[in-house]
């Protein structure tokens, strides 16, 4: 472990940095009080390990690396102590922890990540978990260390889509791994769907939708299977050996999600996104606003004023990076004002409080007026926002509005916050 | 100075394939005229496009020594969009050569073109090619021969222009059985020009056939049709290189250059006179009209000022074509273009895509209207979408043609049944042989501009030649078929086509746009429409889904940059009221369609 030297931060005064010593340890540091909202900074960490990896599948996951789970967690904990030297951290409103299977980590290597990261109070951490990864002791000690967010990769709770998806849990696991998360004392809790996936049906679908709201979520991600080029479905479907999703059948999936959804007190608030009254996910809205991210692990991205930058895509590179020393950062690119400009626009038009409009143009007006006659927007209070059949189409009238300028630099103000409250839901319940 | 009696002007008249450009590569090499190391396959077939297609476009003509004699090859264009300068060729000839292929038999153009000699009072020595192959039938082509061209079959010489076998015994019979021009060297000149070309250095290179007088170098000329004077820079005879003389008698054939930049300015048909003693014109001029129209327009809308510059070049080579510009709100700035047939059509089109370097979309070919409004007023439509509104038309004529096919017997029906479903009148049928079949058709010149020629050939496994001739104006029941996307008329789809063929075209077009026009953020309707009334109907259904669902801190740059390509491709669109659709999908529907 003599590398471990390297990364030592040295000890010294600063805000709250929370470390892993034990159940409880970190909720003892943690303020029961509301404070004072921080400006958003997020973490990003990534864990590529996955037991087995999905057809569907395009992230950076590898499944033959168990035996480097530990050099790979102590890299990440160098990164991060490396980051904060280097004066690129700030204390975190929000950790993700992504993947790849981030639950496949013993929870004590999980958390060493998450201890070595400086946070604020009331700090939103999420881990990503496979069903049939987590048992209620993993899942007791991520709560105990300061994790108050689960989100589970649900996808379906058909047994044939499952199959189809190549993953290997069952809608069993689910209701378990629910079960135990809420008995350790989470209150957030995600469930991310899949919808579309070839063999589907409709009435599949609403059934995994309504047997997801019956587990009690506050979180619900519901995503159209996309077929990426270069994974085992992509090259099926080009092959033509499946068909590939259809649009229009789709489109209505996303309908029949959105109305189970809100009809079960949840509210629509990005695209793919719903959550019940401050549910909503922290980290994911720093993506949408325009927040700055560091990246933690192979394959992670940053963003900081205006810079996106991106880490080596293979964890061995990584690891030999920190073990050498040196940044793991594979690339980087500066927006130009008027890049930086249409990127807020377009990601803030995906959620709820949409984007704001300038002050003038004859052209954006003339087609604001007919996207919303049409039904795709809706204006009001300096402000577009998409409606549910222009979320459908999102890609189309975002490129309308950006072809006629509707988001040239100019004196637009940044994207409305969308519940970026803080300091609550961080104490075991 | 030859005396005129050594003289003799003579045209090979022959089908594609029947082996005129072998035929003139053997006498170029047994006159001597070209040594054997310099010879190369068609030799006087000067286009790329010539050499591929296997066709004559531009006439070449050579002068040849044969048994103290001097035989002026005169060719001539091979196909029958250039009738008429085919005429003309042969009014520069006091003979021909009718070349057949001893194992296909004479074709229609080949007899189309046999009649216009013996019109014209030539001498005809027919020769049956290709006897070296094993597939030849000698005695049955010569007997068809017989039958229709009244040629005694024995007089028939039987070659191989490959081999050489026979040529030498071609060339005597053209000396002793093509008679000798007459003309007067002491009259007024009159100097027939029976094809120009254009070169970018020496200007326009006119063939002339010397008819009375002497032409001298230096002359100053006055072109009777035009009434300009030129003065004669450069005169002389083709060897086949260019070889200066000092004059050209009567019954001689040249070429002269005259410092002309415009091909137009010296026309085939055209009579040079001297300046000093004007004669008359000869008979036979013909402006050149064309028949067959399109809009030709650049793929890419940059490229516009680049084809005007190519028409400009092309015409100076060409002037029997017309263009003048034109919008289409589908496909932008281009040009209106006439042309003598569909086989010009395609060979302007392909040398500006070849030459110039060049995409080009065609609209569908259309022919010439005469539309009388209820006034009695009469006008000429070459356009469909100028056609006037239904209430301001008492009647339209078409075009319309006499066709000649010759087929074998066995594909009769097919082409009756063909020539009936393109309105054809049957005006004769004569059985040339046993195996051999003549049939002449009133037919709409708009029904040949389609695919009829292709269906020819289909229908007959390629046996079958066709030949026509304008035959004057009829009027027809005609409709005007408009095509609208989302209720605005599309005018590169409009059509004029008789009312009985009208539903079918319709439906047709929308359903080929149907699978071609990208779905929109609404349904959009693709009609066809006759003066308001729908007569087909097919719905692009509104795209109801376009939306990226992942959108996380890795993915931002990626989808930025595809909304940065959607957002250009956004800027491309062609706007068709409100339906966006990519220039691609309207080029595809007209190429589909050809």
């Amino acid at each position: 472990m003599a590398g471990m030297v390297v990364g030592d931060p040295p000890s010294g005064p600063g805000p709250v940095l929370a470390r892993h010593g034990g159940l409880g340890a970190s909720a003892r540091r943690r303020s029961p009080e509301p404070s004072p909202p921080a400006e958003p900074f997020g973490v990003y960490v990534h864990i590529p390990f996955c037991a087995s990896r999905c057809g569907y599948c395009d992230f950076a996951t590898w499944t033959d690396r168990g035996h480097q789970v530990e050099a790979y967690v102590d890299a990440c904990v160098r990164d991060v102590d490396r980051l904060r030297r280097s004066g690129a951290a700030r204390p975190a409103t929000s950790v993700f922890f992504g993947g790849g299977t981030p639950s496949l980590l013993p929870a004590s290597s999980l958390l060493r990540i998450l201890d070595s990261i400086e946070r604020v109070p009331g700090c939103e951490v999420t881990v990503e978990c496979n069903p049939d990864s987590v048992d209620a002791p993993k899942l007791g000690e991520y709560r105990a260390g300061g994790v108050t967010r689960i989100s589970l990769g649900v996808q379906s709770m058909a047994p044939h889509v499952l199959a189809y998806l190549e993953r290997t849990h069952d809608p069993a696991n689910v209701e378990r791994a629910v079960a135990w998360a809420r008995a350790v004392g989470f209150e957030h809790l995600n469930l991310d769907l899949i919808y579309g996936t070839p063999g589907e049906t409709v009435d599949d679908w609403r059934a995994t939708l309504e047997r997801a709201v019956a587990l009690g979520p506050d979180h619900v991600s519901a995503y159209a299977l996309t077929v990426e080029p270069g994974t085992p479905l992509g090259r099926r479907v080009a092959a033509g050996s499946v068909p590939g999703p259809d649009d229009d059948d789709q489109a209505d999936r996303y309908e029949i999600a959105d109305d189970v959804l809100t009809g079960a007190g949840f509210a629509w608030y990005e695209i793919s996104n719903w959550a019940r009254p401050g549910g909503e996910c922290r980290h994911n809205l720093l993506y949408w606003t325009g927040g700055e991210y560091l990246p933690v692990g192979c394959a992670a991205h940053g963003h900081r004023a205006g810079r996106r930058s991106w880490n080596v895509r293979n964890p061995d590179r990584y690891v030999a990076a920190l073990e050498g020393g040196r940044s793991p950062e594979a690339g980087s690119e500066v927006l130009d004002p008027q890049a930086r400009a249409e990127e807020a626009f377009a990601l803030a038009l995906r959620t709820a409080g949409g984007a704001p409009l300038p002050d003038s143009g004859a052209e954006p007006a003339a087609l604001l007026a007919g996207l919303e006659r049409d039904g795709f927007v809706r204006l009001g209070g300096g402000r577009v926002r998409l409606t549910r059949r222009g979320r459908l189409m999102a890609t189309d009238v975002t490129a309308r509005l950006l072809a006629a300028g509707v988001a040239d630099p100019g004196p637009v103000a940044d994207a409305e916050p969308v519940a970026l409250r803080l300091g609550r839901g961080g104490r075991p319940g | 100075m030859t005396s005129l009696s050594s003289f003799r002007n003579v045209s090979i008249i022959a089908h594609i394939d029947h082996g005129k450009s072998t035929l003139a590569d053997r006498f170029l090499e047994m006159t001597g005229a070209v040594a054997a190391r310099d010879m190369r396959a068609q030799y006087l077939d000067s286009m790329d496009l010539e050499r591929e297609r296997g066709i004559t476009i531009k006439a070449q003509n050579v002068r040849l020594s044969w048994r103290d004699h001097v035989v002026n090859l005169i060719d001539t264009p091979g196909h029958v969009d250039f009738g008429y300068e085919v005429s003309r060729s042969l009014a520069a000839c006091e003979g021909v050569i009718l070349l057949v292929d001893a194992s296909q038999g004479i074709e229609a153009q080949t007899l189309a073109n046999c009649y216009l000699a013996l019109e014209h009072d030539l001498a005809i020595v027919a020769a049956l090619n290709k006897i070296d192959l094993p597939a030849a039938e000698p005695e049955r082509i010569a007997g068809e021969i017989e039958q229709v061209l009244g040629i005694p079959a024995a007089e028939i010489l039987s070659i191989s222009a490959k081999t050489g076998e026979g040529v030498p015994e071609l060339l005597d019979a053209v000396i002793d059985r093509v008679p000798a021009p007459e003309g007067n060297e002491s009259a007024a000149l009159q100097a027939l020009i029976f094809d120009s070309s254009y070169d970018s250095y020496r200007g326009v290179i006119s063939a002339v056939r010397i008819v009375n007088g002497v032409l001298g170098s230096g002359d100053r000329l006055r072109f009777v049709q035009t009434g300009n004077v030129h003065v004669a820079e450069e005169i002389g005879v083709r060897l086949p290189d260019p070889t200066p003389v000092g004059r050209l008698g009567p019954g001689e054939v040249g070429y002269l250059i005259a410092g002309i930049k415009d091909v137009g300015e010296a026309r085939v048909g055209e009579t040079v006179t001297q300046a000093a003693r004007p004669a008359e014109a000869l008979a036979g001029y013909r402006e050149p009209k064309p028949m067959v129209f399109c809009g030709l327009y650049p793929v890419d809308g940059d490229e516009f000022a680049a084809l005007r510059e190519a028409l400009e070049k092309l015409r100076l080579n060409d002037s029997s074509f017309t263009y003048e510009p034109e919008t289409s709100g589908a496909l932008g700035f281009g040009f209106r273009c006439g042309f003598l047939g569909l086989l010009h059509m395609e060979i302007v089109r392909e040398r500006l895509e070849r030459e110039y370097g060049l995409s080009l979309v065609a609209t569908a070919p259309n022919v010439e209207y005469h539309v009388r409004s209820p006034d009695g007023r009469s006008t000429v439509v070459d356009n469909p979408s100028a056609m006037p509104s239904p209430n301001e038309v008492e009647s339209i004529e078409e075009p319309y043609t006499t066709v000649t096919v010759l087929t074998p017997t066995e594909y009769v029906g097919a082409l009756m049944e063909l020539a009936q479903s393109r309105r054809g009148e049957m005006r004769k049928m004569e059985y040339l042989s046993e195996e051999r079949v003549e049939l002449v058709y009133d037919l709409p010149l708009a029904e040949i501009v389609t695919d009829f020629f292709d269906q020819l050939k289909s229908r007959t496994r390629g046996y079958a030649s066709l030949d026509y001739e304008p035959s004057g104006h009829r009027p027809s029941d005609l409709a005007k078929v408009d095509v609208l996307l989302n209720g605005v008329p599309v005018d590169a789809f409009s059509a004029i086509v008789h009312r009985d063929r009208a539903y079918d075209y319709g439906r047709r077009m929308t359903e080929k746009l149907r699978e071609l026009i990208p779905r929109q953020m609404f349904d959009v309707p693709i009609q066809a429409a006759i003066s308001g009334r729908i007569i087909a109907r097919e719905t692009v259904k509104a795209r109801r889904k376009d939306v990226l669902a992942k959108c996380y801190g890795g993915d931002v740059s990626r989808k930025r940059k595809l909304l940065e390509r959607q957002k250009e491709g956004k800027k491309r669109m062609k706007q068709i009221g409100r339906v966006e659709v990519p220039q691609e999908a309207f080029v595809a529907a007209l190429r589909l369609g050809e």
